[in-house]
């Protein structure tokens, strides 16, 4: 067993789940969703990516590919909240929380792939 | 590119996600920690804020507690956030720093550079491997003309002693075996641009296998080898190496020349001595005994060059065991005196102290012109460190292996119709080297003629090129007037013509000119610059043909379009030069009388 492989995959598959926990939920509603669950799917996010840099195989490329998308949503949605509630200082309102909340979606998609291409180069290792 | 990314990647990992780390814990706990505003409510740090004071406090910006003032329990956590971020900082920025540093990174950076470098290279180039003495002699020469190179080496000082220097262009360099193909092809091989490998190594098996790849890798490829034994070069010259230098026999070649005919030799050490050098000497090798320090390569050359001519040779030789010298050698190095008594110094008409150490040599000289100050001497000279001393030892003959292989392989590089004209040469008699010797010093100041090669072509001489396609002639003598005095002969000589695969020696200054014909001329460096104006412009090649200043401009072509048909005939011309050549046989004639 290698630890490194461990912990790569650890933090992929951390990131799909602490995605999920946050998308979960009613699109709309403000309550379900919570900042801290965003918070920490964005630094786990940002933790496999930085594992993912400085591997040289093309599988590897496409895995630091699907990362750096769902760093992008994840980052993206994190300032739209920053900019809605402090930058325009209003309440966190239906509209604005479901624009979050999709592009948390899609970071979870980019994560998903993440997970099943990992899954995929995994299989082609012989046990 | 890749190689570098991922090096510095693959180091970072780790302090970045330990970064990553820091600060989300503490971004997170500040956002836990309750705190009170200024109406004294409870009251908890956003994201936004939190993260806002993690970033300006683990940078050491330090704004102040904000928004509101911190309860004890916040400052209690900043102060574990300040040392733990501050901690991780120095990991990472000690990580970066020990990175930059170290000697795989530094390579992997001065191989990227060197890539980019022969990527850019947009001028045709020379691969140079190995950059010794010979090396860097040569590349300093081919520089100097205008040819671009490209450095192998697997020494990092060699390659490092590069930016300490002034070169003329940009000189790109490579640390690395320069028998792994690999570094071959790092170097541009593949690239269209690569006109040849030259192997300068002093190994014969590495320059054999770098000869070898670079065959293989690129049939059409010019490769040009350094030998030092017979063995090796035949080796080289048996799977198409255009180009084997063998110092030792090139020498002993030349030595043969000097001793048999004199002028010969001299007139090669002229055309082929690198611009500036002060007028060569003939020298005169006598024939008779000769006495020969040192029985390696460069001995057995010049042993076996002495005995066919009929010379009497005795060897002095200190190791007899290793270099199995004939029958009836003497045993020493020759720097004492007893041991050159015996080998009769006294009755010996030339010295060769040809061992490998610079400083035996030296002594072996000193020693033999306090016995026999009439002695002829030849000494060999090894490391170019020592070329100070050569010279002031002033032998009759200098054997300095460096200057041999350089002068060599740049005429075959830059002046290939030198090395024709001196194989043309080759197959006169004596009489005839004389006669242009005397030709040639009759045009010079102190310093040894400079050679260059006109090529007719549309780049290089445009009015010579215009005029031929008007289908008026040229005359090889309309290039080699005075640019203030048409009668006035340009110091210079012609010495070949190459008309397609035929070459003409010492062609006639009556000859016409014809496309794609190169000339090869020697003079000074005067009569070149002139003969490149006269070439490149209408007006200069007009007024050596004829005498008058014609005005070029367009509008005046255009008003007095009649004056351009008032250009002699080819014929006038031809007859005024038959009367000047003429003139200059009979001159010569009385010469020879």
């Amino acid at each position: 067993m290698n630890l490194e492989k461990v912990v790569f995959a650890f933090f992929i598959l951390l990131a799909l789940t602490l995605n999920f926990g946050f998308f979960l939920g009613d699109l709309t509603d403000p309550v379900q969703h919570s900042a801290y669950a965003l918070f920490a799917a964005l630094v786990v996010s940002l933790i496999a990516s930085v594992l993912k840099i400085g591997h040289r195989t093309h599988v590897d490329a496409m895995l630091l590919a699907t990362s750096l998308v769902a760093d992008l949503q994840l980052v993206t949605a994190a300032i739209v909240w920053g900019v809605v509630v402090y930058g325009m200082g209003i309440d966190m309102n239906p509209h604005y929380m479901s624009i979050i909340v999709s592009l948390s979606g899609g970071a979870l998609l980019a994560n998903g792939i993440s997970v099943i291409i990992l899954i995929i180069e995994t299989s082609t290792h012989r046990l | 590119m890749q190689s570098l990314f991922t090096l510095v990647f693959r180091r970072m990992r780790l302090p970045l996600v330990a970064l990553v780390s820091v600060y989300a814990v503490s971004v997170v706990v500040m956002t836990l920690i309750p705190g009170l505003d200024d109406q004294g409510q409870p009251w908890k740090m956003s994201f936004f804020h939190a993260f806002y004071f993690v970033s300006f406090m683990g940078s050491t910006i330090g704004f102040g507690e904000i928004p509101y003032a911190f309860s004890d329990a916040q400052r209690l956590w900043t102060t574990v956030t300040i040392y733990s971020s501050v901690i991780a900082w120095l990991y990472a920025i000690g990580t970066m720093l020990s990175l930059v540093q170290s000697q795989l990174f530094r390579r992997a950076l001065s191989e990227q550079r060197f890539q980019r470098k022969i990527k850019h290279l947009k001028d045709p180039f020379y691969i140079i491997c190995g950059f010794g003495d010979t090396g860097q002699s040569l590349v300093k020469s081919l520089l100097h003309n205008a040819q671009r190179a490209v450095v192998i080496d697997n020494e990092a000082e060699r390659i490092d002693m590069i930016d300490t220097q002034d070169w003329d262009y940009a000189l790109p360099a490579l640390i690395g075996n320069a028998d792994d193909s690999n570094n071959l092809a790092k170097a541009g091989i593949h690239s269209g641009n690569c006109k040849g490998v030259i192997a300068m190594t002093q190994n014969d098996n590495t320059n054999l296998q770098i000869a070898l790849s670079a065959k293989i890798l690129e049939p059409n490829m010019k490769v040009i080898c350094r030998a030092q034994t017979l063995d090796a070069q035949r080796n080289m010259e048996s799977f198409g190496t255009d180009l084997v230098v063998n110092p030792y026999e090139t020498f002993a070649e030349d030595f043969v020349l000097a001793m048999e005919k004199p002028s010969m030799y001299l007139l090669e050490r002229w055309i082929t001595a690198p611009a500036d050098t002060p007028l060569i000497a003939p020298v005169f090798p006598p024939k008779g005994h000769w006495i020969l320090c040192g029985f390696g390569r460069f001995g057995k050359a010049m042993y076996q060059r002495l005995l066919e001519r009929g010379n009497p040779v005795t060897v002095v030789e200190a190791k007899p065991n290793w270099t199995h010298p004939p029958k009836n050698t003497i045993i020493g190095r020759g720097t004492e005196a007893d041991t050159l008594k015996a080998a009769k110094l006294k009755h010996a008409v030339g010295i060769i102290a040809g061992t490998n150490h610079d400083v035996n040599n030296l002594s072996i000289l000193l020693t033999a012109e306090q016995l026999n100050p009439k002695i002829f001497s030849i000494l060999r000279q090894e490391l170019a460190v020592n070329q100070h001393l050569s010279k002031a030892m002033n032998p009759g003959l200098l054997m300095d292996h460096t200057q041999i292989i350089t002068s060599r392989i740049l005429e075959n590089l830059t002046t290939p119709l030198t090395g024709h004209f001196l194989r043309q040469a080759r197959t006169n008699p004596e009489q005839w080297a004389s006669i242009l010797i005397s030709r040639i010093i009759a045009l010079l100041d102190d310093e040894v003629p400079t050679t260059w090669v006109l090529s007719v072509r549309k780049d290089k001489t445009p009015a010579v090129w215009d005029q031929l396609r008007n289908n008026q002639d040229v005359l090889l003598g309309d290039l080699m007037r005075s640019t203030t005095n048409h009668l006035v002969n340009l110091p210079c000589i012609p010495l070949l013509l190459q008309r397609r695969r035929k070459l003409h020696l010492l062609p006639d200054e009556g000859m016409p000119l014809k496309f794609g014909d190169r000339i090869l001329f020697c003079g000074r460096d005067r009569a070149r610059n002139r003969m490149n104006l006269i070439c490149s412009t209408q007006q200069k090649l007009h007024f050596s043909q004829t005498g008058e200043v014609r005005s070029d401009g367009w509008l005046w072509n255009l008003m007095f379009n009649r004056k351009l048909e008032k250009t002699p005939s080819m014929l006038d011309r031809a007859h005024k030069y038959s009367i000047k050549n003429g003139v200059t046989k009979q001159k010569k004639k009385k010469k020879t009388d």
